[in-house]
């Protein structure tokens, strides 16, 4: 593929430009612009199109959904072709010659546009995710706050809901992309063996798709903010205010980034690994995001699709989940959780990679259970199709095949044991170190263990009749995604940063982080699961008083465990900014492929397209030949 | 230097800890384990509870101890960079993995369906449920809305009460449906919890066993007094329900012939905008 690009480093240097046409060039400060036109027109032809008399409920409230819907499309348009994306195809139809790349040659400048480098997408994800994980956690802070007090004290209950909204919106949208928007993006082409993604133009669009989602979400705050939490469940989604349609396109764009990205990681990982990288030697990294990739572009459309419905509810009254006009509730129930049961494997599926890639890496023992831990991620891909329905023990709807539910519940913990087994069997008479990452890897063990076990309770139909909808399953759910994706998340920050910035972490502050983070993560959410027990609601701002104790308990753990990512914060700024030391070219003494080209990584990633002739993992000494089952060590290694 | 046997010396103490805990676990924590002994319903689920909490405690423990256990053995000796055993795989372990966690797993779905068909487990089981509790039965609506639970007795005139109770040891068919939005109507203390959908007919059995007041919730959220929406139920004997209901009955009498007549669901127009 390569073949048809231009080589951009062949050709000289173009002179710099003035200032003055640098800044009317497309880039964020025109992306700006025309983002903040588009909205406004969007909102002058959404008043001029929705004034007629069969919107009444419009003029009586004083409230336009067609008219912010069309602003918030209008403005995203105008934001992408502010930032350069009509530029190729634009050209193409008018048959002058397109640039291939885009900004791949610019200084710091190329950070801040639409840049085709995946390296550069990779980074400008993780500061971008980085920015709304910050977001979603202060929010996680002002939810604990208020819930110090049993009844509504701090925050107005209508603000509480719209933060409660916010704060899982945030995480379940934009987190989605935590592993694959900045890690999978920059070390997927390099660990294949690829020069670069199969479709890059695609690939900036994503990471732009979901900045712009972000901030629509954000912006319901100006709209009086979303009831529902982050599930959208009609019709409360029908019957909020304005600020409902920011959720609503928040989440669609998140679809579409979220989309776009599984197809273009399924794309690159099927066509562009190199010569000799067959199924079997690929990083199981890589498995784990084809795994996630499949999820993303089977998942995601249907949530397109559910909230597109909600949106035409919401503006042409259209009645799909309207009940008085022939709709239905549980239509909107089983169309989400279709999405969104897969979705949070989406969320788990790349920490098992993490996992798996690091522990070879910090045990220096081959991976344990190859074949097992890809058909783990494949099984757990196939199955969570089939489990959606447990979301609605309760609900009534299809009551008859609870039982079917049940067992497909449980039957997914069969292949995520196998992802425990590879983790135990890698474990096994190990030369474990224990710097960062490896700790995060371990943590993940525990979290996951927790989050699995607490999910046999409910999955188990008569059990979950006490633990559903309580904080019962908030415990859960921030064990295996907060336990599960943040931890292997900041694993990954810890082992590949010094790879794309070529510069190190202190260790202490990093030390400091995980372990202030690993107690007040299970300082918090442990009192969680007897909080539910005992019979508190979630998304409740009012509470039993019998209750107050534990949720102040549980409030100052959490302030301790946003401490922790300030700590996180205060390490980032510091190392990568102001001391900026220089990591060692391989640090982990790894042997997988991105850690054996130069840093910084050079555009095109590789002078020649390597041939690959093992798997990553060919650490260890070889056994001496025993017998077939192995396990012994040989005397050399017994110090 | 003989070669310890790791394997050996994990399994055993795997199993030691594993057969004091277990009992220990269901011991101490099984009587105490949510939601306590309200209703038959209830009952069942503190067994379930403790069934489930029993097979998860040696789980537990295998990866926890396991984990130690590695992090504290097999360690790189400081500053080495020695090399572990370059072993890819286990096929015999890996099959008894899969055939002892299949096995769990079927057990626990079996163990569940058998648990819910037989009663329902006070779960909402949808307009025609499919285990229905012989014997007569008390007929009760609960209706939904922002942010109140309502309760219809269509034996007694279809009078419409502001607070529940419901007679000892009587067999009780819960109607749930809601007005406006999704809602869930959860009696903590009997085991009962089950989503109230506008035009739908949730049906949930509960038997209570013995006069106490208990807690009224709604699970799921409904909009800004959705933490608010919160009552205490009282189950009191056969003689003060029937007294109990009289007196409703004479209390809102009126009220009762403004109503619509009692139907399993109600459709009043939805609310495009409440505040």
């Amino acid at each position: 593929m390569s073949t048809t690009t231009i080589d951009s480093h062949s050709q000289p240097a173009p002179a710099r430009r003035p200032l003055l046409r640098r800044l009317i060039g497309f880039n964020l400060l025109s992306a700006v612009v025309l983002g903040v036109g588009g909205y406004y027109l969007g909102w002058f032809i959404g008043h001029q199109v929705s004034t007629g008399k069969s919107f009444e409920f419009i003029s009586a409230t004083d409230e336009n959904d067609v008219a912010l819907l069309l602003a918030y499309l209008f403005g995203v348009a105008g934001f992408l072709i502010g930032l350069g994306f009509a530029n190729y195809p634009v050209s193409r139809l008018l048959g002058k010659p397109a640039s291939l790349r885009e900004k791949e040659d610019e200084g710091i400048g190329r950070y801040f546009g639409l840049c085709t480098d995946h390296k550069v997408v990779g980074m400008q994800y993780m500061v971008g995710i980085g920015l709304f994980f910050f977001i979603a956690g202060l929010n996680a802070m002002l939810i604990r706050t208020e819930l110090l007090h049993s009844t509504p004290t701090t925050i107005a209950p209508n603000q509480y809901l719209s933060l409660v909204g916010m704060h899982g919106a945030m995480m379940m949208g934009v987190m989605t992309s935590a592993v694959l928007g900045p890690f999978a993006n920059y070390f997927v082409p390099i660990m294949i063996g690829a020069r670069r993604m199969a479709f890059p133009r695609v690939e900036a669009l994503t990471f732009w798709l979901l900045m712009a989602a972000g901030f629509i979400l954000v912006s319901t705050i100006f709209f009086g903010g979303f009831p529902t939490g982050w599930t959208g469940y009609e019709p409360l989604n029908d019957q909020a205010v304005m600020g409902m349609d920011s959720y609503i396109c928040f989440f669609a764009l998140v679809g579409l980034s979220m989309t776009l990205l599984g197809l273009n990681m399924i794309a690159t990982i099927i066509t562009m690994r190199a010569p000799g990288l067959t199924w079997s030697r690929l990083p199981i990294f890589v498995w784990s995001v084809l795994a996630t990739s499949v999820l993303m572009v089977l998942a995601a459309p249907m949530l397109i699709a559910t909230l597109a419905m909600a949106a035409l509810d919401r503006t042409i009254n259209t009645t799909f989940f309207v009940p008085a006009g022939g709709g239905s509730s549980y239509l909107f129930e089983n169309l989400f959780w279709f999405f969104g049961h897969p979705e949070v494997y989406i969320l788990a599926l790349p920490g098992f990679g993490i996992v798996l890639e690091l522990l070879p890496v910090f045990t220096r023992k081959p991976l344990w259970g190859y074949r097992l831990a890809v058909s783990g991620m494949l099984g757990v891909t196939l199955l969570s199709f089939f489990v959606w329905q447990h979301h609605l023990f309760v609900s009534g709807i299809n009551a008859d095949l609870r039982p079917f539910y049940m067992l497909s519940t449980e039957i997914i913990s069969i292949p995520t044991g196998f992802i425990f087994l590879c983790v135990m069997g890698t474990l096994w008479k190990a030369r474990s170190s224990f710097s960062v990452p490896m700790l995060f890897c371990l943590a993940w063990a525990f979290n996951f263990l927790i989050g699995g076990l607490s999910g046999v309770f409910l999955s188990d139909t008569p059990s979950d009749t006490d633990t559903h909808g309580s904080f019962f399953v908030m415990a859960h759910f921030h064990y295996t995604i907060m336990g599960g994706l943040i931890f292997t998340f900041f694993a990954a920050i810890y082992y590949w940063v010094p790879k794309m910035t070529g510069l190190r972490f202190n260790e202490l502050l990093a030390k400091w982080h995980f372990w202030l983070m690993f107690v007040a993560f299970n300082s918090t959410f442990m009192p969680l699961f007897v909080l539910g027990m005992k019979g508190m609601p979630r998304r409740v701002s009012s509470y039993a008083p019998n209750l107050h104790g534990l949720n102040v308990w549980v409030s100052i753990s959490a302030f301790v465990l946003g401490v922790s990512m300030l700590i996180f914060l205060v390490n980032a700024v510091y190392s990568m900014l102001v001391a900026r030391l220089p990591a060692a070219a391989n640090p982990w003494r790894s042997k997988s492929l991105e850690w054996q080209v130069p840093t910084p990584v050079p555009v095109n990633n590789f002078e020649q397209i390597p041939v690959i002739d093992s798997d990553p993992y060919d650490y260890g000494t070889p056994l001496p030949a025993r017998g077939p089952t192995g396990g012994a060590e040989p005397a050399a290694a017994g110090v | 230097m003989a070669e310890t046997n790791h394997a050996r010396r994990f399994t055993i103490l795997w199993v030691v800890a594993s057969l004091i805990a277990t009992p220990l676990v269901i011991v101490l924590l099984g009587p105490i384990l949510p939601p306590g002994k309200g209703s038959e319903q209830a009952a069942g689920h503190v067994t379930d509870n403790t069934v489930l909490l029993g097979m998860a405690t040696p789980v537990l423990l295998l990866v926890v101890l396991y984990l130690l256990y590695a992090v504290i053995v097999f360690r790189q000796p400081k500053g080495g960079v020695l090399e572990g055993p370059a072993v890819r795989g286990n096929q015999r372990i890996q099959t008894v993995w899969i055939v002892v966690t299949s096995l769990l797993v079927l057990a626990l779905a079996a163990y569940g369906t058998v648990r819910l068909e037989e009663d329902g487990s006070g779960s909402g089981g949808g307009p025609s449920p499919v285990a229905v509790p012989g014997g007569k039965k008390l007929q009760v609506q609960v209706i939904a809305q922002q942010w109140e639970f309502t309760y219809r007795f269509p034996e007694y005139g279809g009078v419409e009460v502001p607070h529940l109770e419901l007679p000892v040891n009587q067999m009780v068919e819960l109607h749930v449906t809601s007005l406006d939005v999704i809602h869930s109507f959860w009696a903590y203390q009997l085991g009962v919890k089950a989503d109230a959908n506008p035009n739908i007919d949730n049906i949930v059995f509960v038997k209570p066993t013995r006069e106490q007041t208990f807690e009224l919730r709604c699970s799921e959220l409904c909009g800004i007094w959705h933490g608010a929406m919160f009552d205490h139920g009282h189950v009191v004997s056969r003689a003060a329900f029937d007294a109990w209901i009289a007196e409703q009955q004479a209390t809102y009498a009126a009220a009762t012939k403004a109503l619509p007549p009692y139907s399993k669901t109600y459709l009043p127009e939805p609310t495009r905008r409440a505040e």
